[in-house]
């Protein structure tokens, strides 16, 4: 639990970052960084949209899966890695 | 397998015997095909084979098995003797399908454990027959299989039918063939002939009815369709019983504990550990470049090079030129006003040039004073006329109530209008004026006078002043409080109850006087009655007077005035314009914008308004009570208008606190930054000002003079950087402090014929900018303000609050500095009375001074010289 908490402050260092959500693969919050309410709809929504993408992604070409997402915005970016089990969600802030 | 069991004795009744005699295959029969069954043996090999493994692939559920003949051939040919289908070889071969149906016989009916069915009747029989208890698919498979057969005609007499209505020749056609024997050679002769004549004697046979002969119509074929004319069906749906159901969901999380568990987990270790890498490199690369850049907006940044460049080429485009022949006519304009939320609408006010004035009388006969409303895009007729007692110099529409219009006259009076009554026509009728014009294009051009004067209202005004207590000088500026609050009697700024602007202040060359719109409370009683004779709304015709301001009529008088004693001598400062600071009240904004949401269309009844008492109003003390006042000498005085008491207990105005001899004439513009509430902008004489609310030094910025007399200016209401001068010359100079503070940036020469008496900007809600010039011939011109001037440049504002700030404080330096050298230098010279932080005058005084030292030097010199030669 250690290492994980090291690796998460790691990426909570690096500049910009605003928040960080570790999901399960239903997209229930497991750890984050913001307050709750925000965790779960970040949770939530981008559960659904990496599903989304992921089906997208795999009826094209079965063989091929969804590693990594970057959903750029206005305000900011965030940055998803799902896996089999959980996803990693990070809000990062632009640098400027 | 009830109906098997029951099937197979009815089919085999008398045979049923022979199977359990003898187990040859000899095939048991139907009645109707001989040999469809043939039971065989299959041994596991071949049931592996064809996959009908006895309890595996076959059940007594479902005993059915349809193989493929061609797989059966296959066998027969590798396996040869030995294959089990060999005693059935040729039945296979035979068979027409490409399935031959294989059954388990439970029960071993036939005598063996299967029995393959030889026939495709047979086989659809069977299959079919007993079909229901087993799955559609297989149904369906046998159904497509089997190709539908075309079944044999069966003659039901209607070929006779039709054997008597066909049309069939009964002969052969005969063929006659005419010909003429003639010698060739011989000479040939054509010519024409009608056919219609008698003698050409074609033969046609005309149908006639023959008496003799009658043809009785036995039968006739018709058709009968009912159509129902009219057609009604109903049709009800079931409606059901309305519920209402609230659906609350919250959102699934999970328990401490769980989480614990997860976060401990390894699963969540290696996701972590796998997926960080990526995730770390996508933050790096948007922490290194920018990734949110818009390249093409990042092109706009040319903007501030293109200042430079777009100013040159590209400048006021002139859109509408409005006249007015008639009342034009030898006036000049004197105050502009765009409508604050009509579009397009544009008011100006004409006065008599000063050459005319000599001959009052017959100037007050001949031209009655108007203000012209003109709108767009109509160029010649205007579309409203306000009466005025005379020459109106300055006029405003009410900032709350847009339909009330306070003018100043040249004869000191104040004028009030409301032009409620024509608001709809000044909005909505414009394919009428069009019309207007259209008919008055087409018909004869004699008329046009009278047809003008038809389509224009004209509307007189509602009240004016007592003429005791107006101005005894040409009121020349005329401004509305804002709403935010009002003054007392004796100038104390007290809070505002409602939400309208009711106090007008207006100026002239004598004083400055503060009125409000409303009843004074001394006249209560008086008017009491009076108003219960007149009706609150009464109708009005076009050329009536509206009610709205009759409590003021005549008897209006201003709250107090406020002159201004000359600060080091006596008489006074003659104001021309002034300017007064905005006070927002930040208390209660929210609540009085939602006040004037609710009451935006509510027009307030003027004289049912009282001016309340001074003691119930709480005194507003922030608001700032000085403002600058600009005179007819060029000076700008900041004053005070709040009455002070003197020992006796009378009110009299304080003197000034600052006053500053920066323009050398008329001062004829002073204008507030809309960007910056306390930075104005004053022109007079040749050059402009900049001043600063609070800087007593002076104006924290002077222009530069110019040859040309500067006659009107404007701030941009979009750039904070940007305004616009009028010259005397009827050119236009724009000045962007940003670029360029020695000059102006770009100059439009001779955008009018004479002098500019009046710049005013407006921005409709379209977007568009426009720049109303008005000019001394009567002639008003709208342009459209290009984009460079009108779209802000990145961080304007912040920029000119930096300029102004810095010439703040270069201001600052310099007073200090004059402070430290002025006084040797007042010993010296007595030109020097006052601060005057003009940096362009003190340097001519600098440098005059200098000249004159040399010169007197050089004098001095020349006459040693002489005497030294000895002349």
């Amino acid at each position: 639990m250690a290492e994980v908490e090291e690796t998460l402050k790691r990426i909570q260092g690096q500049k910009g970052v605003q928040g960080i959500i570790v999901a399960n693969s239903e997209g229930i919050p497991i750890k984050s960084t913001l307050d709750n309410s925000s965790t779960v709809q970040y949770a939530g929504l981008i559960h659904q949209l990496v599903m989304k993408a992921r089906s997208t992604i795999r009826d094209i070409d079965p063989q091929n899966d969804l590693t990594f997402m970057r959903v750029r915005s206005k305000k900011n970016e965030i940055m998803i890695a799902p896996d089999k089990d959980f996803f990693l969600i990070v809000i990062q802030n632009p640098s400027d | 397998m009830a109906p098997k069991r029951q099937k197979s004795p009815s089919r085999k009744t008398g045979v049923k015997g022979k199977v359990k005699d003898n187990l040859t295959p000899s095939p048991m029969e139907k009645p109707d095909h001989p040999d469809d069954i043939y039971p065989i043996v299959l041994t596991t090999a071949t049931q592996e084979l064809f996959e009908c493994c006895i309890d595996e692939d076959v059940t007594e559920q479902s005993p059915y098995k349809l193989l493929e003949k061609d797989d059966i051939i296959q066998d027969i040919k590798t396996r040869a003797a030995v294959s089990d289908f060999h005693p059935v070889k040729q039945f296979v071969l035979d068979y027409p399908e490409d399935e031959i149906l294989l059954v388990f016989d439970v029960d071993f009916t036939y005598g063996q454990s299967f029995y393959l069915v030889l026939t495709p009747e047979a086989k659809a029989r069977i299959y079919n027959v007993l079909q229901p208890p087993q799955p559609e698919i297989i149904v369906l498979e046998d159904d497509v299989s089997k190709t539908p057969e075309p079944k044999p005609w069966i003659s039901l007499g209607s070929e006779l039918e039709v054997d008597q209505e066909s049309v069939k020749e009964t002969r052969e056609k005969l063929c006659y063939k005419f010909d003429l024997k003639r010698r060739p050679g011989l000479p040939v002769c054509f010519s024409d002939r009608n056919s219609t004549e008698a003698e050409c004697r074609s033969v046609a046979c005309p149908s006639y009815q023959d008496s003799r002969f009658s043809i009785k119509q036995m039968q006739r074929d018709c058709g009968m369709q009912a159509v129902p004319k009219l057609q009604s069906s109903t049709a009800q749906t079931e409606r059901a019983v309305q519920r209402n159901v609230f659906t609350q969901y919250e959102p699934r999380e999970l328990r401490e504990k769980e989480k614990e568990n997860i976060l401990r987990s390894e699963k969540l270790k290696k996701f972590v550990n796998s997926v960080t890498p990526r995730v770390l490199h996508a933050l790096q690369q948007a922490h290194i470049m920018n990734v949110f850049t818009d390249d093409f907006k990042a092109l706009g940044i040319g903007a501030e090079a293109s200042d430079q460049l777009v100013m040159v080429s590209e400048g006021l485009k002139l859109q509408w030129t409005f006249t007015d022949e008639k009342r034009a006519m030898g006036k000049k304009i004197s105050s502009v006003s765009w409508h604050p939320t009509i579009h397009g609408l544009i008011a100006v006010t004409f006065i008599k040039k000063q050459e005319e004035q000599l001959d009052k009388s017959t100037v007050y006969i001949n031209s009655p004073a108007f203000i012209v409303f003109y709108g767009f895009p109509d160029q010649s007729n205007p579309r409203l006329l306000l009466e005025c007692p005379d020459d109106i110099f300055a006029f405003e529409f009410c900032p709350s109530n847009p339909n009330v219009i306070v003018g100043g006259c040249r004869n000191g009076k104040v004028v009030l209008w409301d032009i409620s009554f024509h608001i709809p026509h000044l909005q909505g009728t414009r394919p009428n004026s069009k019309k207007a014009s259209d008919s008055d294009s087409d018909t004869d051009t004699f008329d046009l006078g009278n047809k003008k004067e038809n389509k224009t209202p004209v509307m007189s005004y509602c009240a004016v002043s007592s003429i005791e207590s107006s101005h005894k000088s040409p009121v020349t500026d005329v401004q509305w409080l804002p709403k935010t609050f009002e003054v007392t009697r004796t100038g104390v700024p007290v809070q505002k109850i409602s939400n309208m602007s009711v106090q007008v202040v207006t100026c002239s060359p004598d004083c400055v006087m503060f009125w409000d719109l409303r009843v004074p409370k001394l006249q209560n009683q008086f008017l009491a009655d009076r108003k219960q004779d007149v009706d609150q709304k009464t109708m009005m015709t076009p050329y009536s007077i509206p009610t709205t301001f009759k409590h003021l009529d005549r008897t209006w008088k201003p709250l107090f005035r406020v002159s201004l004693p000359k600060i080091d001598t006596s008489g006074e400062y003659a104001p021309l314009k002034f300017s007064l600071e905005h006070y927002t009240c930040n208390s209660n904004t929210g609540r009085n914008t939602d006040n004037e949401n609710d009451g935006a269309e509510v027009l307030p009844e003027y004289s049912q308004l009282r001016i309340p008492s001074a003691k119930t109003l709480k005194t507003l003390d922030d608001v700032n009570t000085k403002f600058y006042v600009g005179t007819e000498e060029g000076e700008i005085v900041y004053t005070d208008w709040k009455l002070e008491e003197d020992e006796f207990g009378r009110k009299f105005s304080a003197k000034p606190l600052l006053c500053f001899r920066t323009h050398a004439w008329f001062v004829n513009t002073m204008q507030r930054s809309p960007f910056f509430k306390d930075i104005l902008l004053t022109t007079g004489g040749w050059n402009f000002a900049i001043w600063k609310e609070g800087v007593m030094g002076g104006p924290i910025f002077v222009g530069p003079s110019s040859e040309q007399e500067y006659s009107a200016a404007c701030w941009s209401l979009s750039r904070s950087a940007v305004f616009f001068i009028g010259r005397n010359d009827g050119s236009i100079e724009v000045w962007n402090l940003l670029l360029n503070t020695s000059e102006p940036t770009h100059v439009h020469e001779h955008v009018a014929s004479t002098r500019i008496t009046c710049i005013k900007p407006c921005i409709t809600a379209s977007k568009q900018h426009y720049l109303a010039v008005a000019d001394n011939l009567g002639v008003l011109r709208v342009f459209n303000v290009p984009k460079a001037l009108r779209s802000p440049v990145k961080n304007e504002d912040l920029n000119m609050q930096i300029f102004f700030d810095q010439e703040n404080d270069r201001l600052k330096d310099y007073l200090e500095w004059e402070e430290l050298w002025a006084k040797p230098r007042k010993e010296e010279g007595e030109s020097k009375k006052q601060v005057e932080p003009d940096k362009p005058v003190t340097f001519q005084v600098d440098s005059e001074e200098a000249d004159l030292k040399e010169y007197s030097d050089y004098l001095k010199l020349e006459e040693s010289i002489l005497e030294h030669t000895g002349l």
